[in-house]
């Protein structure tokens, strides 16, 4: 039997290994159309809605309380509607968005800064760490007295307490997407030259991602909270209506239809900020790196 | 004809090791007495003590020894990323890159672009990326997955990428710290035919890593047997590479039967 060839060993091996390539790759199955997606996303929700408002409607129906103190779907429907055309809704959720967005760009820069010294600093970490983490769990309710005392009824009040409420959660969030970036990442890095600054944009922040991000969602909640909690109280004339002086606002009217109905709308706020910004963002960084399994 | 692999072997302690054929060869890579301890006890063996060898210009040597002889403490210091407590490290041969068990590919970028972070911190004019990409990832045959996310891609396909990713870093040394020892039979098989056409082709040094001495013996011109604690290089064989070297044939079986023999007296001598 005469010996192979080098020629042909090669292509042998060239063809094994394509066969190997074909074999081993993990099969990525397609994704459904985006139409199908988003009906598949929906529905189960609107299933829930729909019985929530059976069950309510039956309960109005039944006058298990009187129709001034429970109203029915249909008086919070028509409430929210005109609050909608007569440009109040609009306006408040305008105004809340604005300050909770402000809040949570001054918390994301803050809470980013401290995030990653919390990660690189070890003595930082051990002596301010409880600290940032007892202030996650305050409730920063707690800071609008405070806040009014020092910033006045305006603005500043509000703000600082979104900023309370909010930063904690970004630093712990990125600390934590810090802590968990396997030990090899920034070997690799500092062995291809990254070294300082360019690390920590090449390496350290995109391999911290996904524990940001979640960080930020997280951060978004508490200050989306914060906000109302604090528009609650901080309540005078010369200030911008905001959703939670709305609902203050209809309390002394006694509207209760009006009360439900900013409720709602408070509730769809959070619900549309966290679906439309958050949700997508975090999915799409999972599934660029894997992480998604075949969940949608 | 069964080439037999000539063997010239060193046999006597602490060794300081180089190439038969270093006269012709230049020094790669430089280590004069090279010495690593992780805590100021001097008690405690060194991980290293007194580590001298050569590694040849284009030299394909693999480091064999039990856990904790500082096989990969060696490679780290080579590479880099740690000093030596006492000694000196000279690489004249160029950059090292080094690559692990894991590809450590970042996962948030594609294969392409885990190539392309290589060029870019490496200083490469940034009108050659696209040229070069395509070059390294021809070089390791994954041209066509470019744009293919790191979990997209198998155990072997990753270690190529990476492979791909350490030439791209401008490396002329490879330090690799068993790279192939989580895949399987088959794909190591024909990973160590492409290292070694790679190796040919970019006329790299290389400075592998492995427990596994048929491995050595197959890949190495030259396998070297470390002692643990402390560690220091104890044996070398030459190995002849002219001839067709398959990890199943017999010469490489006879030669690794005599390596283990002597990892396995090694070995021994730290029971008690």
């Amino acid at each position: 039997m005469p010996a192979k060839s080098t020629l042909d060993v090669r292509d042998d091996v060239s063809q094994l290994e394509a066969g190997l390539d074909a074999l081993d790759t993990p099969i990525v199955t397609t994704d459904r159309s985006p139409f199908a997606r988003v009906i598949r996303a929906v529905w189960p929700p609107i299933v829930a809605l729909l019985i929530l408002l059976v069950v309510w409607q039956i309960a109005y129906m039944l006058q298990l309380k009187p129709p001034d103190v429970m109203p029915g779907p249909a008086d919070v429907w028509t409430s929210l509607s005109n609050s909608f055309t007569d440009g109040t809704a609009p306006t408040a959720i305008a105004n809340s968005l604005k300050r909770a967005a402000v809040g949570f760009v001054v918390s994301m820069v803050i809470g980013t800064v401290l995030g990653l010294l919390l990660a690189k600093y070890d003595f930082f970490r051990r002596s301010f760490g409880p600290l940032i983490t007892g202030l996650q769990i305050l409730p920063s309710v707690a800071w609008v007295p405070a806040a009014i005392i020092w910033f006045g009824l305006g603005n500043a009040a509000m703000l600082f307490v979104v900023i309370m409420g909010a930063t904690p959660s970004i630093a712990n969030g990125i600390k934590s997407g810090v802590d968990q970036i396997p030990q090899l990442y920034p070997k690799v890095g500092r062995m291809m030259g990254a070294t300082g600054l360019a690390q920590i944009r090449y390496v350290v922040l995109p391999a911290a991602l996904p524990g940001y991000l979640a960080g930020l969602r997280q951060g978004w909640a508490f200050a989306w909270r914060s906000l109302m909690a604090a528009e609650l109280i901080t309540y005078s004339a010369t200030l911008g209506l905001g959703l939670g002086q709305l609902l203050e606002t209809n309390r002394t009217l006694s509207d209760m239809p009006g009360v439900l109905a900013t409720i709602i709308a408070i509730l769809f706020v959070g619900i549309l900020v966290e679906l439309c910004l958050f949700a997508p963002l975090e999915k799409r960084v999972l599934r660029q790196r894997g992480l998604l399994g075949d969940k949608l | 004809m069964s080439s037999s692999l000539a063997v010239a072997v060193t046999d006597r302690k602490s060794v300081a090791v180089a190439d038969v054929a270093s006269s012709t060869r230049d020094a790669s890579v430089q280590l004069t007495r090279v010495t690593k301890r992780f805590d100021g006890n001097p008690e405690i063996p060194a991980v290293l003590q007194d580590v001298t060898a050569q590694f040849s210009e284009g030299e394909f040597v693999c480091l064999l020894g039990a856990s904790g002889c500082g096989k990969s403490t060696l490679l780290s210091l080579i590479a880099g990323l740690d000093t030596p407590t006492s000694g000196s490290i000279e690489t004249p041969g160029g950059r090292t890159a080094l690559m692990f068990q894991e590809s450590a590919l970042f996962p948030w970028l594609t294969a392409g672009r885990n190539i392309e972070l290589a060029l870019r911190l490496s200083k490469v004019p940034k009108a050659e990326w696209d040229a070069e990409i395509e070059r390294l990832l021809k070089l390791v045959r994954l041209d066509g997955h470019r744009d293919k996310r790191v979990h997209e891609l198998s155990g072997g396909m990753r270690q190529r990428v990476a492979l791909a990713r350490a030439l791209a870093q401008r490396a002329r040394i490879l330090l690799m710290d068993e790279p192939f020892a989580a895949l399987d039979a088959i794909t190591r098989d024909v990973l160590h035919e492409e290292l070694h056409r790679i190796w040919r082709e970019e006329q790299l040094t290389i400075v592998f890593v492995t427990h596994n001495v048929r491995e050595a013996v197959r890949l190495g011109e030259r396998v070297l047997l470390m002692s643990s604690r402390p560690g220091m290089f104890v044996r070398q064989w030459e190995v002849d590479v002219s001839g067709e070297r398959r990890i199943e044939s017999p010469e490489v079986a006879t030669l690794a039967a005599e390596i283990t023999e002597d990892l396995r007296r090694e070995i021994r001598r730290h029971a008690r």
